[in-house]
């Protein structure tokens, strides 16, 4: 992604007199800090506010992975393991199946959380975007600094994450690391659909609690991670195929534990999680440009 | 002549259905105070956007500081100071953080920013509130906070959409004096404001604008001088006698209005005015002689009044 937006002035605008082109050059001079690093002083903004709810962020990054792992990796495993043997799902025990899942999880978690309610305060409750526009950030570095930000959050929660499938044990594969950067595609790619979607609410009449209800509840319990895909009937199991949860996840499973599939789909699952991200990027940018410009 | 730091010509805004601005043409001249004048909807703040680099004309010409909009917005914002009608602060921060998160927008380094923010805090009186919640503030407050973020980047101009509505009388008298202080320090301001005081008080020049179009340009005294009298009588007969006596003064003064409960005589001395209505007969319940002002000027101009 890159951070600059829009490239750089160079011409005169075929201003002739002195004093014209005096004005311009000190002009490009004075926004050029901004036009280079807008996204990146977006993105201090929103670090600077996340201070503010630091305790939450740790809570939850620490707290999440404890509580998921051991009810269900520990728990719910017993049950999984004790009826189907020490190899239940893909030839692993149930805890090593199902924690590349709850990881690319818990960056879906912080997308749905990150990508919703600050976008509707930034436009509406507390119309802080319109005040960045107003300086010389523009719409698009806007959109940028929040998705920088959020990975930024979504990187932490994912390494902690990890860090407990490695106290728990979860993790045989050597490059089972690379699930962290997998998780951060995958909740990347959901979450900035979620912004583009959340930025063309002119009100929040409850639609955002139904994202949550009926969009990530289903695709965190569909999507291949609790159990297969191929265990739902044939005719729901198109939820898994569009679902980012579900890609990210099967992808991170091939690295965590060496799950067999075929490159041509671990490459599908790649292009799928950028396309989602490159749409849901460009769609953001677009909508947000358009409701900052009245 | 210097070159004017706004300079607009026949510039339209246009949405579906409706045009807000419709072909506004002035010059403002760098270290001036200008002022939009007019009633809600009236296409001021519209025109604020488009000045302001964030709202795209649909056509004619516009020169801020010597740049297109459409071309240098950010080269353009990184030199002006904005305080929108709307409160936008960060109620997620506190005040003093509310300066430095603004002049870091601006690419200013944190060291920069952090001496001025302490200075303008001190400037708008806010220095002992450095460390409070933004939602602690009274409004008179957090629109000094506003006018102290929109200077952190030492704007050459400053926009200002209706600084003072919505305040106590206080409020607004403590604003004004900061504001006059910006303009006796030579900064260019540009404000909106349904408010004649305000007007009086702080604008050099302005423009009366009514439905997307100027109604009239010039300094306040001057104005008031074409398009009124030097003072105006006020008289109410009530209001069920009202349009019975107003037949009887016409004639009285340079002009006379006649609004549904009170009539406006328009002359150089309201006295003799009320003198010579006595004289004729006409007592009415109260009467007021006071200087005319921007009000006036607009409810000769539109027949409507600024506020409704």
């Amino acid at each position: 992604m890159s951070a600059g937006d829009a490239g750089s002035v160079r011409d005169a605008d075929g201003a002739g007199d002195g004093i014209r082109s005096q004005t311009l050059a000190a002009a490009v001079a004075a926004a050029a800090r901004t036009r280079r690093y807008g996204s990146w002083y977006v993105a201090e903004h929103r670090f600077r506010v996340m201070r503010s709810y630091a305790q939450t962020v740790l809570f939850t990054a620490v707290g999440s992975p404890l509580i998921y792992l051991y009810a269900m990796g520990v728990g719910l495993a017993s049950l999984v393991d004790g009826n189907l043997g020490g190899n239940a799902v893909n030839g692993v025990s149930y805890l090593v199946f199902l924690a590349p899942a709850l990881l690319s999880s818990s960056a879906i978690a912080v997308a749905s959380e990150e990508f919703t309610y600050p976008i509707m305060l930034g436009f509406k409750w507390n119309p802080t975007f319109f005040g960045m526009n107003a300086s010389s950030i523009q719409p698009g570095q806007i959109v940028n600094g929040i998705l920088i930000s959020v990975a930024a959050r979504m990187l932490l929660t994912c390494a902690i994450f990890y860090v407990f499938m490695l106290v728990f044990g979860a993790v045989p594969g050597a490059l089972g690391f690379i699930a962290v950067p997998v998780a951060l595609l995958t909740g990347l790619a959901f979450g900035a659909l979620v912004m583009a979607y959340t930025a063309t609410l002119k009100d929040d009449t409850g639609q955002l609690a139904m994202l949550q209800r009926f969009v990530v509840l289903p695709m965190t319990l569909f999507s291949g991670t609790f159990f297969p895909l191929d265990l739902l009937p044939p005719y729901l199991q198109w939820i898994g195929w569009i679902s980012p949860l579900w890609h990210g996840t099967e992808l991170s499973r091939v690295f965590a534990y060496g799950r067999p599939e075929p490159i041509w789909l671990s490459v599908v699952h790649v292009l799928y999680l950028t396309a989602l991200l490159a749409i849901g990027w460009f769609w953001a940018r677009r909508l947000t440009l358009r409701r900052l410009n009245k | 002549m210097p070159e004017p730091v706004i300079a607009t010509q026949n510039l339209i805004k246009r949405y579906q259905d409706f045009v807000a601005v419709d072909g506004i043409s002035f010059e403002v001249a760098p270290g001036e105070s200008f002022g939009l004048l007019g009633p809600n909807g009236a296409g001021k703040s519209t025109t604020m956007r488009m000045i302001g680099a964030v709202s795209t004309r649909t056509s004619g010409d516009l020169n801020v500081l010597g740049l297109d909009p459409n071309r240098y917005g950010p080269e353009i914002r990184s030199q002006l100071g904005v305080v929108p009608q709307e409160n936008n602060l960060d109620m997620e921060l506190k005040v003093r953080e509310n300066l430095l998160v603004y002049g870091r927008y601006f690419g200013l380094p944190r060291a920069r920013v952090a001496r001025r923010a302490d200075e303008l805090l001190e400037f708008a009186q806010l220095a002992d509130k450095a460390s409070a919640k933004v939602d602690d503030l009274s409004g008179g407050m957090k629109r000094r906070l506003t006018i102290a973020r929109a200077l952190i980047n030492d704007p050459r101009l400053l926009l200002l959409d209706e600084p003072t509505t919505g305040l106590d009388p206080q409020a607004r008298h403590i604003l004004w004096d900061r504001l006059f202080r910006l303009k006796e320090q030579g900064t260019t301001l540009l404000l909106t404001t349904h408010y004649m005081d305000e007007a009086e008080q702080l604008c050099d020049r302005l423009v009366v604008v009514d439905k997307g179009r100027i109604m009239a340009e010039g300094s306040p005294a001057d104005l008031i001088r074409r398009y009124s009298s030097r003072e105006v009588l006020e008289v109410r007969f009530g209001s069920t006698q009202n349009a019975a006596v107003a037949d009887r003064i016409q004639g009285f003064g340079e002009r006379v209005d006649v609004l549904p409960d009170r009539i406006l005589v328009y002359s150089d001395s309201g006295e003799n005015e009320l003198e010579q209505m006595t004289a004729a007969g006409l007592r009415p319940i109260t009467s007021l002689v006071r200087r005319s002002s921007l009000e006036d000027v607009f409810l000769r101009l539109t027949g409507r009044n600024l506020i409704e």
